[in-house]
């Protein structure tokens, strides 16, 4: 449960921090740092069982029809990492109250921090390679807000989408990998996984495993040809760049690839991919490096070179390169992340990073220029720093590796890139801190308050403690680690700065020799350099995203031509051929031998009546009124077929709903154009009616097949032997819809709920704009009558409201054993209400209604939602009902379920929605009238837009 | 003529005539054509129960030949849904009217006829 905590905090300081995005800096920040010092304090307390071999681990079930465990463990490779991650953070945290104005949003700002925060935390602590891959997710989306958090700025934009584009497609390709490492691993668990490394090797899919899983770490960790993102992402805040874009995320890659070096890691593709990748990374980050003006720049392309540095080792495939590598991510994580902070004081205080113009800066910001000194000769890698210990370690390891018989090749190549390096990391402090200062724009720089300074220093003193008591300090963390990403015996580790005169020490001595004398004779390479045309990986990622757009909005263009009548006719065409197809396969669609029922001659006179009522729809549709006649025909034919064929409930809903159709078509009808011209050609009708005919033939026939054979063994016999013995109710119908089946029911009126609400949504602004203006000059134009409510009419309706109100209540309490029950007496209700709409006019009625449309609808779907939650709280699944029979004097038995309280929902919910299409829609022209009376000013302006 | 006939050709003209007028190029006839479809599909659901005349699905001691309950729950929560769709694409097209000018499902007014695209 400790993980948990863990895990949740930073998430939880990031909710709190959205919430309060109005309070102070100062109350921002300590929310955020006391989220990561908790952190903190909690893993330091974990961190010595976690050292002495015993993971913590817990496992919550979450899907596991998927494998999908919440599933966390702490073993000595997380441990580092969210030790990094929290340490770091929190570092970054109290920089960021020195860097970020008073009138920026920090709230904001550290609410995303801390979002990020906790997305690392969860990959490193993820013990389920599902779970990582959402905390993987999450990081890319959290880096791209914090990049863009300046969104005022284009280039902070572009990065942000640039880095979400790569990222994010590396996350896809790591998707494919994860699922397909998975399945040959025949689980998800990590640690499952971890310990099948034979089969997983063995296994067909292993290459492309591997490479799904590289393209993921190696976009993430900005290795070369994926590492164009990471410059551009300098446009963030420093904070960002500093913790981010070297301390933390761009080392998920490499987490990634220690955490799974037990399964992937020992075959020639691992070696030849990794290594070579992080080789030629390393090699191209620090030459770019060195000739970079930016102080961001530079370190960015520094950061790629020491991340490449990272992957070469991991490559290696040798527990001893592992250990190198986790120790050198430590150093880089202290040195590099207090650079990037460097960056920022000076950025801030002389308002350029251009290093060009920077210079002299010791004398007027000593302690930042000797904070800024010592953390370079870390990056280049000089004693008694831990960056010179992890970089002999490298070119130790280095020259042991043999490639195609060629025992120099790599070693010389590492040098190169350390030589680079060297030269880099001086000029960075040379040209920088010292000579005199070359640009006297603006004021004169000073040494900042001690929120930005005390974080470098605390990182500074890390380096160096890390080279001048390395085994004190790290030795059993580096041991231990090295033994969780090799998941063997723990590697020999031997920390220290003098080891002796050996190849790595003379190789290292040389880098330093060239790096230094490089330096000194750059300028006729950089001025060579100058004229080269420079290879712009944004150039070229700019242009596959306008290729990939373009495409895309081709494509669009060629399917989607917004016609309704062209995907109507594609739709049933497609079901029809597939049906067609069907049926023509040998054994298709017989008819059964079941015998059939005999019709009587009403049966075929009502028949008859559908018939012809359909055809006339079809012929006189373009006759409005008269089609809606037919309709109302057809409707009543399809009624009594329900009453013929035992299903009262079924006609007494039709009858109703066919009620309330019927007057809504005739309102909407009002206001619609009611006898236009066709719009369609003989040849469209032609191909139309064809296919019309064709669907209409092929589902009749559908119909008579399945009605001619014999059911099978159906679900119904459940329904029909449990109604009454576990429901309550004889009407097994209605018993089905507020017990059996009550969970559709739910979702049913929640659906007509929403589709009342969207009604709503559609009417109340038609009142305004252009819309309000037709509807006022409908008005104008549609004769009235001179009597507007008839007497006879009027009284006939407000007699019959409470007789109907009482038939209503009828059908519904009798609906449990009864044809009956919530909806058909909800309808009979919306139809009494809506008589008196139509008798006494809106405004009469509107005015004796207590309760609007809106809370009834919500009320209804509360109370069924509650109803079904009540029986949770005694043991019984969710909507299960319970019932009992009373006797009352003088009425005799009467029955108490659960369902009818339900049922009242279900009734509410449908006089709800029934209510709110049928008023909002007959009074909207009187709305729009009434909105230009109240806001003429308005109204002239949608005159004008009318024209 | 049996009962299953009528209502199997029933089904099949009602399907045809909704067809038809979905594809129609004026919102009316297509809301007409939704209702029509809307009671084939109905009907259609509930013969899946079979036919039986006379004998409702209310429940008594010993009675086993009944009309199937489940297929009528179902088409009974079906019509109530498909008044919420009707009444949806109702507003829906004439909110595009009022807004449009136009009552083409597509809300376009310069549509001379024979001219719609395919």
């Amino acid at each position: 449960m400790v993980l948990m905590v863990l895990l949740l905090l930073p998430f939880a300081a990031a909710v709190m921090l959205a919430l309060n995005a109005r309070a102070s800096r100062g109350a921002h920040i300590s929310i955020a740092a006391s989220a990561s010092a908790a952190g903190l304090l909690v893993l330091l307390g974990l961190a010595p069982g976690v050292l002495a071999g015993t993971p913590m681990t817990v496992r919550i079930g979450w899907i596991p029809a998927l494998g999908l465990d919440f599933s966390l463990w702490l073993d000595p490779l997380a441990l580092l990492f969210v030790g990094l991650i929290l340490g770091i953070g929190l570092l970054v945290v109290v920089y960021a109250q020195g860097y970020l104005k008073r009138n920026e949003a920090t709230g904001r700002f550290l609410s995303f921090l801390m979002l990020f925060q906790g997305a690392m935390v969860g990959i490193a602590l993820s013990n389920n390679v599902l779970l990582l891959l959402i905390f993987w997710e999450l990081t890319s989306l959290s880096s791209f807000l914090l990049i863009g958090f300046w969104r005022d700025r284009a280039d902070a934009r572009q990065g942000a989408r640039m880095a979400l584009a790569v990222t994010g497609g590396g996350g896809l390709a790591l998707i494919g990998g994860m699922l397909l490492l998975g399945q040959a691993a025949g689980s998800y668990d990590l640690t499952t996984i971890l310990g099948r490394s034979g089969l997983i090797q063995a296994s067909p899919l292993y290459p492309a495993i591997l490479v799904l899983i590289l393209l993921g770490a190696f976009t993430k960790s900005a290795q070369f040809p994926f590492h164009f993102w990471l410059p551009h992402a300098m446009a963030a805040p420093t904070p960002v760049s500093a913790y981010l874009h070297s301390a933390t995320m761009v080392k998920a890659g490499v987490f990634l690839l220690a955490r799974l070096w037990p399964v992937l890691a020992g075959t020639q593709m691992w070696f030849f991919l990794v290594a070579g990748t992080g080789l030629l990374t390393m090699l191209f980050g620090a030459a770019v490096a060195l000739f970079r003006n930016d102080l961001k720049a530079i370190l960015a392309y520094s950061t790629i070179s020491q991340l490449g540095l990272m992957v070469m080792l991991l490559g290696f495939g040798t527990a001893a390169a592992a250990a190198s590598a986790m120790f050198h991510m430590m150093n880089h994580a202290a040195f590099k992340a207090a650079l990037f902070m460097n960056a920022g004081i000076v950025d801030h205080e002389t308002g350029t990073r251009d290093i060009r113009k920077l210079g002299g800066l010791a004398a007027m910001m000593p302690f930042t220029a000797a904070l800024g000194s010592l953390a370079v000769a870390a990056m280049a890698g000089l004693p008694p720093f831990g960056g010179f210990i992890s970089k002999e370690m490298m070119l130790e390891q280095s020259a042991h590796t043999v490639v195609a018989g060629q025992g120099l090749l790599v070693p010389i190549l590492a040098t190169v890139a350390a030589t680079l390096s060297v030269a880099y990391s001086l000029r960075y402090a040379t040209d920088q801190f010292f000579g005199r200062r070359r640009s006297s724009d603006g004021p004169v720089p000073h040494d900042p308050g001690m929120a930005m300074l005390a974080p470098t220093a605390v990182l500074v003193l890390i380096a160096i403690a890390l080279g001048v008591m390395p085994m004190t300090i790290a030795g059993s963390l580096v041991a231990a680690v090295a033994c969780a990403v090799t998941g063997g015996a723990a590697p020999d580790v031997d920390l220290a700065l003098w080891h002796g005169i050996n190849p790595a020490l003379t190789m290292s001595v040389g880098a330093v020799a060239i790096g230094v004398l490089l330096l000194w004779r750059r300028a006729p390479i950089a001025a060579w350099l100058a004229k080269r045309p420079a290879l712009d990986g944004k150039a070229l990622f700019d242009a596959a995203m306008d290729a990939i757009v373009g495409v895309t909005r081709r494509v669009i263009l060629v399917v989607h031509v917004a016609s309704l009548q062209r995907y109507l006719f594609i739709l049933f065409a497609v079901a029809t051929a597939l049906a067609v197809d069907a049926a023509l396969t040998p054994g298709g669609l017989p008819a059964g031998g079941r015998p059939t029922l005999p019709a009587g001659p009403a049966a075929i006179v009502a028949w008859v009546a559908l018939i012809v009522a359909t055809v006339a729809v079809v012929v006189r549709q373009r006759e409005r009124f008269l089609a809606l006649v037919f309709i109302s025909v057809i409707g009543l034919v399809v009624a009594l077929a329900f009453i013929h064929l035992s299903a009262p409930d079924l006609a007494l809903t039709q009858i109703a709903v066919e009620v309330v159709t019927i007057v809504l078509m005739l309102l909407a009808l009002h206001l619609l154009p009611k006898t236009p011209p066709s719009l369609s050609g003989t040849l469209r009708m032609g191909r139309d009616a064809a296919l019309a005919i064709i669907a209409g033939g092929g589902t009749g026939w559908a119909a008579w097949t399945m009605m001619t054979r014999e059911t099978r063994d159906t679900v119904s016999a459940y329904h029909w032997a449990n109604s009454y013995a576990g429901g309550g109710g004889t009407n097994v119908v209605n018993v089905t819809l507020v017990d059996f089946r009550a969970f559709d029911t739910l979702g049913e009126i929640t659906v007509l709920g929403i589709a009342g609400l969207a009604i709503y949504a559609l009417l109340e602004p038609a009142a305004r704009g252009v819309a309000g203006q037709r509807l006022r000059a409908w008005r104008k134009d549609t004769p009235h009558s001179p009597e507007r409510h008839p007497m006879m009419f009027v009284m006939a309706a407000r007699l019959l409201m409470p007789l109907a109100l009482l038939v209503g209540f009828y059908i519904f309490l009798r609906g449990h054993n009864q044809p009956g029950g919530g909806f058909i007496a909800a309808l009979v209700f919306a139809i009494a209400i809506l008589l008196q709409y139509l008798a006494s006019g809106f405004d009469w009625t509107d005015e004796r209604r207590r309760i609007g449309e809106h809370p009834l609808i919500a009320f209804g779907v509360l109370i069924a939602t509650a109803t079904g939650l009540g029986s949770l709280l005694f043991d019984a699944p969710f909507l299960s009902s319970s019932f009992g029979y009373f006797h009352l004097p003088l009425i005799g038995e009467i029955e108490l379920a659960t369902a009818t309280l339900f049922d009242t929902g279900v009734a509410c919910v449908v006089v709800g929605a029934v209510m709110m299409a049928l008023a909002q829609l007959s009074h909207v022209a009187q709305r729009a009238a009434r909105y230009a009376e109240a806001k003429p000013e308005d109204t002239v302006n949608d005159a004008e837009a009318l024209q | 003529m049996s009962l299953e006939f009528l209502i199997a050709s029933a089904i099949a003209v009602l399907t045809a005539g909704g067809i038809y007028l979905s594809l129609r190029g004026r919102t009316f006839q297509v809301v007409l054509g939704l209702t029509l479809l809307s009671y084939a599909v109905n009907l259609f659901l509930f013969a899946i129960g079979r036919l039986v005349v006379d004998r409702p699905p209310l429940f008594a001691k010993g009675v086993t030949d009944h009309a199937d309950p489940l297929p009528q729950a179902l088409v009974l929560t079906a019509i109530v849904i498909t008044f919420g769709m009707t009444a949806l694409v109702v507003i829906l097209s004439l909110r595009s009217y009022l807004e449009s000018g136009s009552d083409q499902v597509d809300g376009r007014t310069d549509i001379p006829r024979d001219e719609t695209p395919l």
